[in-house]
């Protein structure tokens, strides 16, 4: 894909005029990074970090049986949701296989016009889950809607992150709960906020009108530069998912990696409901044979990438699905999948980086927890 | 040592050459691009490099990539102390970053590298 045909987000060229480096990421045009990764990466730890998140799909379900689909589409229950809500679940295929990871949000959304649930997916999975959902809906009663160019998406994150926005936004963001979310005014534009993040860190996530998103964004820059914190991109916002043990679709996460071995339990419900996969998942669940995911601390500072292959006493027992030089330990840090003998934590296990064998040793996940 | 004395490799070393031994680097575009150097594999001595093979190779923190040789000959010093100290090859990346110098195989030459204002003009393209 040349850059021509590469898609925008509505801060496309706010982040082209200030340093950002931009860089082809599943069809969109994105800032990898606007300086440094370790100095992006320790102001969203220390301070608070800004992140372009447009590119990730936002799709709106609104009518009748709006619940009643994504229910039967996704590995939690939605149909006991309130407003106000917001969950992270799976969508599975039925064979259990991973279609994608979602946070699914039950709202009242910006336009005002819509009142049903929203759906974020991944940028790289929005054409297959728009597609999957029109497959499974049926005569189902509800309006699909890709709407993600209508909106654009900022993510706040860190430990001055909700300080910050208290001084911006007409609710107090204090007192939400995490994994929740509401319409407010923020910078005197109408926006979704949401507690959510993909960091480990507090802070919280805004949909907001694709018009507004620079305004917000500039006063959002503003502030952040006063508490030392300020835009971030894709390559830190990788960083400090993985010190968070968080997965990636494309790396932890594939119609080949069923929840359970990913080791997503708490975003699994099978009791007393169905849903696309649930028999695969209970199946899956009895199974003690299928490789799991793991994290990986390894000493010195070459880093085990994607691909490298996981070996015990010289037998292959997994391979690496995503590895980093960890700014925050100063040491890489990898999780990867391996047989599930090979897989208690403090398991050593050596890992082959481009032909030379390096130690890891099998950690609890995540890396990082920050302090409460 | 001023860039404008120096040769450019396509995949962004330099070079430096010295009746027949050449020392190697590479550029401060380069080192801009990959930022956050956390690790650099030096060539072993006594290597046999060819242009446009992979010499040795350097990591940031987004992802390793491969130093190409940009002349054909023999490895016979490296910079030793480059490893522990990866900020020379920001702060003085064509003297304190060299990292290595190779003697040239017999008949091999330069010719085919870039002098600066070829390299300027690349690095401008690739923006």
């Amino acid at each position: 894909m040349t850059a021509e045909t590469l898609q925008r987000t509505p801060l496309h060229d706010w982040h082209a005029a200030h340093g950002g480096r931009m860089v082809d990421f599943a069809g969109w045009s994105m800032p990898v990074q606007y300086s440094s990764i370790v100095e992006e990466h320790q102001a969203t730890r220390t301070a608070v970090g800004l992140f372009d998140i447009s590119h990730m799909g936002r799709l709106l379900l609104d009518g009748p049986d709006a619940g009643a689909l994504i229910d039967r589409l996704v590995t939690r229950r939605i149909l006991d949701m309130n407003p106000g809500q917001v969950r992270y679940a799976l969508v599975c295929n039925a064979d259990g296989g991973v279609l994608d990871d979602v946070l699914v949000y039950q709202v009242t959304l910006p336009s005002g016009e819509l009142s049903g649930y929203g759906m974020v997916v991944n940028a790289s999975n929005r054409e297959k889950i728009v597609g999957w959902i029109a497959q499974q809906r049926g005569d189902m009663d509800l309006k699909v809607q890709d709407a993600t160019h209508e909106y654009a998406m900022i993510a706040v994150q860190g430990p001055r992150a909700i300080e910050m926005l208290d001084g911006l936004c007409e609710c107090e963001l204090t007192a939400m709960r995490y994994y929740t979310g509401n319409m407010t005014t923020l910078c005197d534009c109408r926006v979704f906020f949401s507690r959510t993040g993909y960091t480990g860190e507090d802070g919280g996530e805004i949909i907001c009108d694709a018009g507004s998103a620079v305004h917000i964004w500039e006063q959002l820059a503003a502030k952040a530069a006063e508490l030392g914190g300020g835009p971030v991109g894709l390559a830190a916002r990788d960083t400090l998912r993985l010190e968070a043990g968080m997965p990636l679709y494309g790396h932890e996460l594939s119609e080949e990696i069923n929840p359970i071995q990913a080791g997503l339990d708490f975003a699994v419900n099978l009791r007393n409901r169905e849903f696309i996969g649930r028999d695969a998942i209970a199946a899956a669940q009895r199974d003690n044979g299928q490789p799991v995911r793991v994290g990986l601390l390894l000493d010195g500072k070459r880093a085990a990438r994607e691909g490298a292959a996981i070996l015990r006493d010289d037998e292959p027992v997994g391979h690496v699905t995503s590895g980093t030089f960890s700014p925050t330990f100063e040491r890489p840090i990898a999780m990867g999948y391996v047989k599930p003998t090979a897989a208690a934590p403090g398991t050593t296990l050596t890992v082959d980086i481009r032909g030379s064998r390096h130690p890891a040793q099998v950690s609890p996940l995540p890396f990082y927890q920050r302090g409460k | 040592m001023k860039p404008e004395d120096l040769k450019f490799a396509k995949t962004h070393e330099w070079v430096a050459l010295d009746g027949d031994v050449a020392t190697v680097g590479i550029s401060a575009f380069a080192v801009e691009a990959l930022t956050d150097l956390v690790f650099m594999e030096l060539p072993a001595v006594g290597k046999q490099v060819e242009p446009e093979e992979p010499m040795c190779e350097v990591e940031s923190v987004k992802a390793v990539s491969d130093v190409y040789a940009p002349v054909a000959g023999e490895v016979i010093e490296v910079n030793e102390s480059l490893p522990d100290n990866l900020e020379v090859l920001g702060e003085d990346p064509y003297e304190k970053g060299w990292i290595a110098k190779i003697k040239l195989a017999a008949g091999a030459g330069i010719d085919h590298l870039m002098d600066h204002a070829a390299y300027e003009k690349q690095c401008a393209e690739e923006g």
